[in-house]
């Protein structure tokens, strides 16, 4: 089955290992991700102005894109890319005097768009409608012993309109790796904020949400931590060394994409990861899980 | 040919500004059976009432039109007046020439010639109006009042002190409700359990109050005035013809589980009652819990234990029915941001008053929950759950900030030294004495109210961390608590949709009871006979809670102040010549009103349980359903009138 893939910036630069790992996982589930023509920036942040339709421009494109795909679906893996496409399909899906004023806008553009012809999907959702069981059993290690944290932040699962997951409990991740028996920790903040695009200019505000994150799930014997948005990723793993040069009774943790996880225990080869990309290098406790 | 008379009125300049009146007047004196036409300022008042009056005499009027409002507002009005003058009041009828034509158009001749024609029409239907008498039905004068609450014995009690008999239903085996589980009451901090007992000990002695309790309405059908109800008496595996409440059972019973009634706080036997002052002071087995060591059986001086009892049935026919079924609280369950009920030492309301209550788990000691220790740091969240449309419930519980300006008072009287925090959104107090109380809870009690929400909680070293955010200086607040006291919605009955469905009374979209109108009906149904009171209706506080129930009460004794019911002779009967008993109207009826009778091949009306909605009318093949004084003829003629 084929699928529609938007990558999106950051999944083509600093979160390389999430794209290959992630688009990895697909093929052991008969899945082809097909990269969408001529995709552009996906807005980044959705646009809360609602008299400026210009910001709406980029991700509505993005979706013209895909609909003339042919595929219904549209897979994205970064948090952010999900969340921006998501509220621009559903803002003009809801309101046909904007929808009609973005068509006469993008004239040049031959296919018009209304929100509802591509269901933009994120490849948590996807995993999760395959379902912990099937993917049990393509289990190639079994990974004893291992204790990670997950880490959901915001993207993924607020505003509810959009959410792909309850915001308070979210289950994604656990469903998928509680299913093959590694202990998922229990900790306070797995949706707590990372700081966000804080770190453009407040970065003490990063540097305070990672202490408290990191050191909590590291107080509740995490090993390492998974995530799934490269924003969430940036702030709270490149941000632990500073924390280390700051206080050296912080224990640092390192962060994964989950895919990355996944695609070990699946038994895909490692050496797809640049694990240089890393901040924390996580190899030595993979080493030590049997993992690498 | 029938004499009628046309009595139109200007309604001010509200008919008269956009109908020409003297013009109608005119056009109306031509048609046929019309003898008299008279217009007036203000038909509804006195004179306008005479002068219909006087021109029935003087003219000998059959009938009259009144060309005025909707009949909504005056049909009764001229009705009665007309009464008085030995008419029939049904050959009384109202053209709308205000809402349906003056109000809705500008232009003096469009609207002159359309109140022409709905006076016409009108006219038309008048000429073969029957004179009608009510229809009377023998009233049964008991009632059953369901659920055992404040709500409930108040109504009983009322009712019964009136003179009437009432059957009490409580479903679980002691009445009292929720506030026997209350330590004290805002907002005078009376001692709940010791204002509820003696009205809880008078119902149970009422000569006129039969209490069913641990029992359950399981069947309902007839009508005002004649309700036939069935009720299932859960097995309670203890006679209690025998039983005389010594409790020696209880104290030898060897199983015990967490009480319901102490909020899971405190411990039970499998042989139990809820709680020490219950009424009827009687025992009941939990089936689910006994393990049949028959211990219960040895110890029991009256030989009351028998555990062969099984549910039986009882049949019961009464006048009118009161709903009194009250509340739960929303489970913490639903609020995964407060920890889901995981969290040992975030509890809700209704166990705070347990920790508070002299008779509680804790004797009234507030010890928390995980290690008995008492906390020096406790945490209110008042709107844990309501007023939050997109996540929980829409609407306002209405008593929690009354009842956590309580609870973080009895805490600092209980606790000295200890710290209370109270996060709020709003403070609605507006009851007698309400906002000063709050006032004193604040200033003299040194509670610190927060105005801000909870964002989250989790347990961190024996503490719970509480993150939230005080809006009116800006700052995030953290603060460590030993325990976390979370007011949350006040919600009906888990099995609302059955009640509803078991009595045919319609709830809103939060599941409660939807009362007739909700202004001028409080605390009726849309279904006559049936009324409502107490936090089944909405949540409200007990001062409330007893006026409306008392309100339910009088409603049911003016019913009972008569034994005959008079119903509205509007309704739809059956031609039995014409009728060939194919049953569509049956069908179609949504008050079950007509039933098909198999040996005459024909369908009867049950005249009171008809609505006068018409749809058998509409549907019956053979025309044999007529509805009184709007039968087809009429409708035919009324139309004509309207396009001729
Ligand atoms: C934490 C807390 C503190 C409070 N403190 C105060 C206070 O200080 N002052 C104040 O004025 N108010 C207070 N209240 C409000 C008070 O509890 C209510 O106003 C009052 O209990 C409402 O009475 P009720 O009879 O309507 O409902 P309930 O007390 O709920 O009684 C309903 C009864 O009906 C029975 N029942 C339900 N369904 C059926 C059925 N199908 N068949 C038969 N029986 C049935 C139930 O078992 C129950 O006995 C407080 C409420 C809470 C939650």
């Amino acid at each position: 089955m084929e699928i529609s893939y938007y990558p999106g910036c950051t999944l083509k630069t600093s979160a390389k290992n999430y794209e290959k790992t992630g688009l990895a996982l697909l093929p052991i589930f008969d899945i082809s991700p097909v990269e969408i023509k001529d995709w552009v920036c996906c807005g980044a942040t959705y646009s809360l102005t609602s008299d400026n339709l210009m910001y709406q421009l980029a991700p509505i494109r993005t979706l013209i894109r895909a609909k003339e795909s042919g595929n219904p679906r549209l897979l994205t893996l970064c948090d952010m890319c999900y969340n921006t496409l998501k509220r621009a399909a559903l803002f003009i899906e809801n309101d046909e005097e904007k929808r009609e004023k973005i068509k006469n806008f993008m004239d040049e553009e031959e296919t018009d768009y209304r929100g509802d012809e591509v269901e933009v999907v994120h490849l948590l959702t996807l995993l999760n409608e395959i379902g912990s069981q099937k993917i049990s059993e393509k289990l190639v290690k079994s990974p004893l012993d291992l204790k990670i944290a997950t880490y959901y932040g915001c993207m993924l699962l607020r505003p509810k309109e959009i959410q792909a997951d309850s915001a308070e409990n979210p289950q994604l991740m656990e469903n998928i790796f509680q299913g093959m028996g590694v202990e998922v920790v229990e900790y306070p903040f797995r949706t707590e904020c990372c700081g966000s695009y804080q770190i453009v200019n407040r970065r003490e505000i990063i540097l305070d949400r990672t202490k408290k994150i990191i050191s909590s799930a590291v107080k509740n014997n995490a090993d390492l931590m998974v995530l799934s948005c490269p924003l969430c990723d940036y702030n709270l793993e490149a941000t632990q060394k500073e924390l280390i040069e700051q206080d050296s009774n912080f224990k640092p943790l390192p962060v994964l994409y989950f895919s990355q996880l996944l695609a070990l225990i699946l038994g895909i080869d490692p050496e797809i990861n640049d694990w240089s990309l890393h901040n924390i290098d996580p190899t030595p406790v993979l080493k030590r899980k049997g993992l690498l | 040919m029938k004499r009628i008379g046309v009595f139109i009125c200007h309604c001010g300049i509200n008919i008269a500004g956009t109908v020409d009146i003297e013009k109608l007047t005119s056009q109306i004196k031509e048609y046929p059976n019309v003898v008299h036409v008279e217009n007036y300022k203000y038909m509804c008042s006195s004179p306008g009432q005479q002068l219909i009056n006087q021109q029935i005499m003087d003219k000998n009027l059959d009938a009259v039109v009144v060309a005025a409002c909707s009949p909504s507002l005056h049909e009764n009005t001229f009705r009665t007046s007309v009464q008085r003058v030995e008419m029939n009041p049904y050959n009384c009828e109202i053209a709308n020439i205000r809402e349906q034509c003056s109000w809705v158009h500008d232009d003096k001749q469009i609207a002159t010639d359309k109140a022409a024609k709905i006076i016409k029409s009108m006219v038309e239907k008048t000429v073969l109006d029957e004179p009608l008498m009510p229809i009377t039905v023998p009233v049964n004068r008991k009632a059953l009042v369901i659920g055992g609450g404040v709500a409930g014995m108040q109504a009983a009690l009322n009712i019964a002190n009136n003179g009437y008999e009432v059957i009490l239903v409580e479903r679980e085996s002691s009445i009292g409700g929720h506030m026997a589980m209350l330590s004290e009451t805002f907002p005078t901090l009376d001692c709940s359990q010791c204002i509820l007992t003696p009205k809880m000990v008078e119902v149970d002695q009422h000569p006129n109050i039969t209490l069913i309790t641990y029992s359950e309405v399981v069947e309902v059908s007839g009508f005002v005035g004649n309700f036939k109800v069935k009720i299932k008496q859960k097995a309670k595996y203890v006679d209690w013809e025998k039983c005389n409440g010594c409790g020696d059972c209880i104290t030898e019973c060897p199983i015990n589980t967490p009480s319901e009634f102490e909020q899971q706080l405190g411990e039970r036997h499998a042989i139990y009652r809820p709680f020490p002052q219950a009424v009827p002071n009687k025992v009941i087995v939990d089936m689910d819990e006994c393990i049949q060591c028959m211990v219960c059986q040895v110890f029991c001086p009256t030989d009351a234990i028998d555990f062969n009892q099984k549910d039986s049935i009882v049949e019961q026919e009464v006048g009118a029915i009161v709903l009194a079924t009250g509340y739960q609280l929303y489970s913490l369950k639903n609020l995964p941001e407060y920890g889901g009920g995981e969290i040992e030492d975030v509890i809700d309301g209704l166990a705070f008053e347990r920790l508070l209550s002299a008779s509680g788990p804790t004797q009234g000691v507030v010890k928390r929950p995980s290690d008995g220790k008492i906390p020096q740091d406790v945490v209110f969240i008042q709107c844990a759950g309501s007023r939050d449309p997109e996540n929980h419930m829409p609407y306002c519980s209405r008593i929690c900030c009354m009842y956590t300006a309580k609870h973080a008072m009895l805490y600092k009287h209980r606790v000295h030294q200890g710290r209370a925090y109270i996060f709020y959104m709003d403070i609605r107090s507006g009851g007698k004495d309400y906002e000063e109380f709050v006032q004193r809870v604040m200033e003299e009690e040194r509670v610190v109210y927060l105005r801000g929400k909870v964002s989250r909680l989790y347990e961190e070293d024996g503490k719970v961390v509480v993150c939230g955010t005080d809006t009116l200086t800006r700052r995030n607040v953290e603060i460590k608590a030993d325990l976390v006291v979370t007011a949350t919605p006040i919600r009906p009955i888990e099995d609302i949709d059955q009640l509803s469905k078991l009595f045919k009374i319609s709830i809103n979209q939060n599941g409660f009871l939807t009362e007739a109108h909700p202004k001028l009906r409080p605390v009726e149904s849309l279904t006559s006979g049936i009324y409502l009171a107490g936090c089944a209706q909405a949540p409200r506080d007990i001062p409330d809670t007893v006026a409306q129930a008392s309100g339910a009460a009088s409603m049911v004794c003016a019913l009972f102040s008569s034994d005959q019911l008079y119903h509205d002779p509007i309704i739809a009967g059956v031609d039995e010549d014409l009728c060939s008993g194919c049953g569509i109207c049956v069908g179609v009826c949504p008050y079950s009103a007509r039933t098909l009778n198999r040996e005459k091949g024909i369908v009867e009306v049950n005249e009171v349980l008809c609505e006068a909605c018409g749809a058998c009318s509409a549907a019956c093949p053979s025309g044999a359903a007529q509805q009184r004084n709007f039968t087809d003829i009429q409708l035919k003629n009324m139309v004509k009138a309207i396009l001729g």
